[in-house]
């Protein structure tokens, strides 16, 4: 059994706040372990006046589905308490928190393990691009080879 | 069918989506089809390696079948997280 909560939202978010609330939730729901991993918008140093912003688009509708599909595939390959699934959308500027995962388990193995699968596979398999902004100009972030080649650790 | 179309896909194609009739059997006879419609089509659609699909919101191949599809979506590789 395993409680999943998905959000995709344009609103800002306090990663504190989500993961005092996360681990309450966890700590109610039996588990001994909760894992939390953060993304903040980076500064861009080498570009001519740094990084004016980032904007995030997605496919609303897969977006939500794409990620409770995976987080459902964590949920069968480890045991899971709760898990969390927050990503923005929008302009962004840096130091912003992007998104934030949390899972929880019974012992800290699985959590690890489910919160790395699910950053793997939300990297190059949930709907999200990201366009950014410097005083040159707006250019869309290419995908890695090595975000692709990471998904092989889990077939 | 509804064609959705994101990131540089959607600003090369010059918009977000678009109602689209079509007897294509496959994806990939609708992209042909598309292409020969204008240069902007061709253009997007020129690396086909460039882009993914989804087809009714699930990730797809271009040699997918199209028939009972309501929505189909062109977009670059995925870059969250």
């Amino acid at each position: 059994m395993s409680l999943i909560d998905i959000r995709v939202q344009d609103a800002a978010f306090d990663p504190g706040v989500l993961l005092s609330a996360f681990t309450t939730l966890a700590a109610q729901a039996g588990a001994g372990a909760v894992v939390c991993f953060t993304g903040l918008v980076r500064d861009l140093p080498g570009a001519n006046g740094g990084l004016s912003k980032m904007v995030i688009e997605h496919y609303p509708g897969m977006t939500e589905s794409a990620l409770q599909s995976i987080a459902e595939e964590a949920a069968t390959r480890w045991s899971l308490g709760p898990v969390l699934i927050l990503h923005r959308y929008g302009a962004l500027t840096p130091e912003e928190p992007i998104m934030m995962v949390a899972t929880a388990s019974a012992h800290r193995a699985d959590a690890f393990l489910a919160a790395d699968f699910l950053m793997d596979y939300l990297k190059s398999r949930a709907p999200f691009w990201k366009k950014e902004f410097t005083a040159e100009g707006a250019t869309w972030v290419a995908a890695k080879d090595s975000d692709e080649d990471a998904l092989s650790r889990w077939r | 069918m509804d064609v959705l179309y994101f990131a540089w896909v959607r600003e090369r194609i010059g918009l977000p989506k678009e109602r689209v009739e079509s007897s294509a059997a496959t994806v990939m006879d609708l992209v042909h089809e598309l292409s020969a419609r204008e240069d902007r089509y061709a253009l997007a659609f020129s690396d086909l390696t460039a882009l993914r699909v989804a087809v009714d919101q699930q990730l797809s191949d271009f040699d997918a079948p199209l028939a009972g599809v309501r929505e189909i979506a062109f977009f670059p590789p995925m870059t969250g997280g």
